[in-house]
């Protein structure tokens, strides 16, 4: 244990603590497709991470499209043009795929009236089979015959191996905190949380499909008595999940640059912690959950070392949870006020 | 089931076959002439083995491994039209929980004389009594975790430099030739980069400025980069596979750290550069115990050329007329010759005697797999 | 097309029902027959069920193997209704006592550090139960999932425990008749030959014997014998268990905690017993994995998606239902093996039959009877309310 190692200097401490607050914007954005989902059905959607992971392969490929496999190394603003196609085209992937999951594995079974559990499993299986689906591509594209034409997409015999954004964007230094230097990539990350994060919360609030996914989170009887389609509230509530997942995706492959079929998993059960960490169901609960479990894990890794922060962010979890059963903001899709 | 048993039945029919000219592996001199061996070996139209992933995430390197054996086969039946040796695949995913079963297939197949493999450390570390048992000699053309040659298993054998020798030769790259005063050393915490990493740190003595661990899958590599900075170490070491390590040079050099990167042969692989960027990739340092391909072979990947001389040695002993397992594994024990990865001879562990590791370097944006140092 | 997976699922309905409907001896009969070919299973090798690229004895141990984990966390899902998403844990914690006690430091023989690991596995049930049950039902699933990740990490970091390098030689159990002396001697009692099949003519194959009693490395029916012995033992207790005050005061909490508290069920209490007994068996299972063929552990065999697996297994089988939890077990360890000629597509095809199954049979394979008798009489009431009594079903 050493905790000179964060307490040491002030430089350190806002290092790890800026660190942390940078990752934790992405577990956020991630973290609001499981708290919407969450609040409106009650049901844990575990293959959302993958809804994340397509997301970051959409942004990988279009950069080979648009720029080529040439390996280069940009700065924000001449990557921006691509990026912005980049993130268009993550937001429409992530969001058709979580559409899809809502369709094939969930509507099923919320007609049926199926117990939880059971949607769990074929959340599970979904998810099992959309990553093993992004693991085969060069399968699939061979049966099509078009290996040849999209080697550069499908990764002939590679396809289960790290995937690279070919375009580096490189960070530039804005200012210093402590020891930090903050870049404009970082910068853009946090932004970019918030800003998803106020327009979301706005979206609910105000307006009349808000209400209505408020309405189905309350009671879903009593709305649809009240004439309120709650399968397109679902649905929406998907797609606003998969948007946001594409946000995250494309300020993950900004600052990462690398993917593969395996890259939704953990980070899907981190983000999945701060949902349930800041109260699930709760918007604003996931930006503070995942600020929170981003810095913690830094923190976390400083003094314990690296290989201890997993623990440490679970074991907050269960301190989180035992001290306020319902999350640090409390659960509460239904109840925002309007 | 008890292969060594009715092997040793055949041997005494073939009492007269002694012929103990060591052949070496290689392919070039073979050349075609059966005249050094005492006729047509018990063993023609049966089978090798490979052992390993071949699917799952870690499937390329088992292919690599493939590409190797199949060659090296390829060549020989050419060759031995009339004494053809096929190969049979059993694919472990890399996992040390499926290896077993395959492990109890293949002792119980009595169509296989000898196994290349297991690929990784960890389902050699649980397939090893089985073969033991059974008695199947087997070498391993990429196991390096260094416990597995002291379990006392005298059918295992690898040509591959473990990962001790790998470990003490880096630190001394880094010290002397890198000229580091201060090294910091992460690892994975995957047994092999742990088994690295600590031959490394305890290799560079006062020089290890401090450690840390990171986990498999982890890409927020921002505390470990504020680690290093505040170690003040000029010099990174990295136990692990390429892609962490790759996403660990570009967080290090994002963040400002200017000093050397050096990782092992997991992360010898084009796609490192590819990971952490042509930029933040150049001048990093990749040791590996294998020396580059000659230029023809014709498979391609790390670990292939090690595969290749594996197979050459079942097959030297099968062009020697050798038929028991035992004598099979003698006939490995007591090899010698040149190989495609080196000078291949085996110590009384199992242990390859003499394995020259190499610095692999990124130059132009490109890991040169050409043109690698050889290192003390 | 899906009308047609109905018609296989009333069928299977009807299989169970019919036997169900069976007087007690005739259930005794067919019980005895299905045990003599279980045991006998891996010998037999029946062609079509034989996997022909991987050993099927040690599939068969793995296919036992998470029957009984199934089985235990049947109790905790099925009986209790709490959802363990970390149930790896106390899997590993089985085998890392079972390793730390017989050789890391100690040198005690398998069949006495057994009983200790499912002590140790039923107290960490119950160390991570107390705190963590009183919270929601769903918040559980998460935490559970966290634990299973500590214990992972945990020994991954811990040298006392082997580290990653796990721990190796792990002794087998202690065998009856003569000691095997490798490489040429098996040791055991006898050895029972296997059968070999050409098409559907069997021969027998004296080359490959199994030995009656011994633990080798290289044979692994030895330890499908004890692992479904032992699974025989756990499914009698189970039913006890189920059968008696507890098992009625589970059942109670898990359809409405709060009625059943107001009734005087100390539900957490019970649900705190669901959860240390199911992780009990847990370790159990964990205990004979780690003393199995290989008789080596490493960190690495205990990642989160062994959990996934394992909760995916009970509820496939039919949630609640021990049989159907077997079931599930079975399927999910032997389905990957015997199409490992599929390997690149084993979990896809994995997933989208999860999907499927959950989708297209909510209930699971094989339903508990209250679940059954329940979806019968909503069926009635249905036929009720839209007045045609004609079509009533027959139940």
């Amino acid at each position: 244990m050493d905790f000179g190692a964060l307490f040491g200097s002030f430089d350190n401490f806002a290092s790890f603590t800026m660190g942390g607050l940078v990752f934790g914007a992405i577990y956020a954005l991630i973290a609001l497709g499981y708290t919407m989902v969450y609040g409106v059905l009650q049901l844990i959607n575990f293959a959302h991470s993958e809804v994340f992971m397509y997301g970051t392969f959409a942004v990988a490929w279009t950069f080979v499209l648009l720029h080529g496999t040439g390996d280069a190394n940009w700065s924000l603003g001449k990557a921006l043009p691509i990026l912005l196609v980049a993130l268009v085209a993550a937001m429409l992937a992530s969001a058709a795929i979580a559409l899809v999951l809502e369709r094939v594995a969930y509507r099923p079974l919320i007609n049926k009236n199926a117990p939880k559990l059971i949607a769990l499993i074929s959340a599970i299986g979904a998810s099992f089979a959309l990553s093993e689906a992004m693991g085969l591509r060069d399968r699939f594209a061979k049966w099509l015959g078009v290996d040849d034409n999209l080697a550069n997409y499908v990764s002939p015999k590679k396809a289960r191996d790290v995937y690279t954004n070919p375009v580096t964007i490189e960070p530039h230094k804005l200012f210093e905190v402590g020891g930090y230097n903050v870049t404009d990539v970082d910068l853009v990350i946090v932004l970019a949380a918030l800003v998803m994060m106020f327009a979301l919360d706005q979206f609910v609030r105000r307006t009349r499909f808000g209400r209505g996914i408020r309405a189905v989170a309350q009671d879903p009887e009593s709305a649809a008595l009240m004439g309120v389609n709650s399968t397109r509230v679902v649905q929406v509530t998907f797609l606003i999940g998969g948007l946001m997942a594409g946000v995250a995706a494309t300020l993950y492959m900004m600052k990462i640059g690398a993917t593969r079929q395996s890259a939704g998993f953990l980070l899907g059960v981190k983000a999945f912690t701060a949902a349930v960490m800041g109260g699930i169901g709760n918007l604003r609960g996931a930006l503070l959950g995942g600020l929170v479990l981003g810095v913690m894990e830094s923190w976390g890794a400083a003094i314990w070392g690296n290989e201890w922060r997993d623990v440490v962010a679970f074991i907050l979890l269960v301190l989180i949870l035992l001290v306020r059963p319902s999350g640090l903001l409390g659960e509460a899709l239904g109840k925002a006020r309007a | 089931m008890i292969r060594s048993n009715k092997s040793v039945r055949r041997i005494v029919a073939l009492a007269g076959v002694a012929a103990l000219s060591l052949t070496a592996a290689c392919g070039s001199s073979d050349d075609g002439d059966k005249s050094s061996s005492g006729g047509k070996s018990d063993l023609c139209g049966k089978n090798i083995a490979f052992l390993g992933a071949l699917t799952g995430d870690a499937g390329a390197l088992g292919q690599n491994m493939v590409n190797g054996i199949e060659l090296a086969l390829k060549e020989y039946n050419d060759k031995n039209a009339d004494c053809k040796i096929n190969l049979k695949k059993f694919d472990s995913q890399g996992s040390p929980d499926t290896a077993p079963g395959l492990a109890t297939q293949i002792v119980n197949d009595d169509s296989i004389f000898g196994l290349v493999g297991p690929g990784f450390s960890g389902e050699s570390l649980a397939t090893g009594k089985t073969f033991f048992e059974a008695g199947l000699p087997s070498i391993s053309p990429s196991a390096t975790n260094v416990t597995i040659t002291q379990q006392g298993w005298s059918t295992w054998h690898r040509v591959i430099g473990n990962d001790d020798a790998q470990g003490k030769a880096d630190a001394k790259y880094l010290t002397t030739t890198a000229g580091a005063k201060k090294v910091f050393v992460i690892d994975d915490g995957q047994d092999y980069s742990k088994g690295l990493a600590g031959t490394v740190k305890t290799a560079l003595g006062s020089a290890l400025a401090d450690s840390d661990q990171i986990s498999v899958g982890q890409t927020d590599m921002s505390a470990a980069v504020t680690k290093v900075k505040a170690s003040g170490a000029d010099a990174v070491f990295y136990g692990g596979y390429y892609t962490e390590a790759g996403l660990l040079a570009k967080a290090l050099r994002q963040g400002g750290f200017k000093g050397t990167f050096m990782s092992g042969d997991g992360s010898e692989d084009p796609n490192f550069v590819k990971v952490a960027g042509a930029a933040a990739a150049e001048g990093a340092v990749l040791s590996a115990p294998a020396g580059p391909a000659p230029s023809g072979f014709g498979a391609t990947g790390l670990y292939a050329t090690q595969a290749y001389d594996a197979t050459n040695i079942f097959l030297a002993a099968v062009k020697d007329g050798k038929s028991s397992a035992k004598d099979i594994n003698d006939f490995i024990g007591s090899f010698t010759g040149d190989g495609v990865s080196g000078p291949v001879a085996f110590d009384d562990k199992g242990d390859i005697k003499e394995s020259k590791i190499y610095a692999y370097f990124v130059k132009g944006g490109k890991l040169d797999v050409d043109n690698p140092t050889a290192m003390e | 097309m899906m009308a047609g997976m109905g018609s296989i699922s009333a069928r299977w309905d009807r299989v169970v029902d019919r036997y169900n409907a069976q007087p007690k001896i005739v259930k005794i009969l067919w019980v005895t027959l299905l045990l003599v070919i279980a045991y006998a299973m891996p010998l037999l090798r029946p062609p079509i069920i034989t996997t022909n690229s991987i050993d099927f004895g040690t599939v068969m141990f793995r296919v036992i193997a998470f029957a009984l984990v199934a089985l235990g966390l049947n109790i905790v899902i099925g009986y209790a209704g709490l959802l363990d998403l970390g149930y790896v844990g106390f899997y590993a914690v089985g085998a890392y006592t079972t390793a730390v006690l017989t050789v890391e430091h100690g040198s005690w023989p398998f069949f006495l550090a057994l009983p200790l690991a499912i002590v140790v596995t039923m107290i960490s049930g119950v160390i991570l139960g107390a705190p963590t049950l009183r919270v929601r039902g769903d918040y559980l699933a998460i935490v559970t999932l966290g634990f299973g990740e500590i214990i992972r990490i945990s020994v991954n970091n811990i040298e006392w425990v082997g580290a990653a390098a796990g721990i190796k030689n792990i002794p087998h159990p202690t065998g009856i008749g003569a000691k095997p002396e490798p490489p040429f001697k098996q040791g055991g009692l006898f050895e029972i030959p296997r059968l070999e099949w050409n098409g559907l003519v069997p021969s027998f194959d004296t080359e490959h014997k199994s030995a009656f009693l011994a633990f080798g490395s290289r044979d692994a029916v030895p330890y499908y014998w004890l692992i479904l012995t032992v699974l025989i033992l756990v499914l009698i207790g189970d039913r006890l268990v189920k059968a008696s005050r507890v098992g009625r005061a589970w059942e109670a909490t898990r359809e409405d905690e709060d009625a059943a508290e107001l009734m005087g069920v100390p539900t957490f209490k019970y649900k705190l017993m669901a959860f240390a007994l199911g992780a009990s068996i847990g370790g159990l299972s964990g205990s004979f994995y780690a003393s199995s063929q290989a008789g080596y552990i490493n960190p690495q065999s205990f990642p989160l998606l062994l959990s996934m697996l394992f909760v995916a297994a009970v509820i496939v089988g039919g949630s609640g239902n021990r049989w159907g939890a077997i079931a599930g077990g079975a399927l999910v360890a032997y389905l990957p093996e015997r199409f490992r000629d599929f390997a690149d597509y084993r979990l896809l095809v994995f997933g989208l039959a999860l999907t499927v199954l959950a989708v297209w049979r909510p209930e699971g394979l094989l339903p508990p009877r209250q679940t059954r008798r329940a979806k019968a009489a909503e069926a009635e009431i249905d036929a009720l309310e839209e007045g045609d009594l004609e079509e009533t079903p027959n139940v």
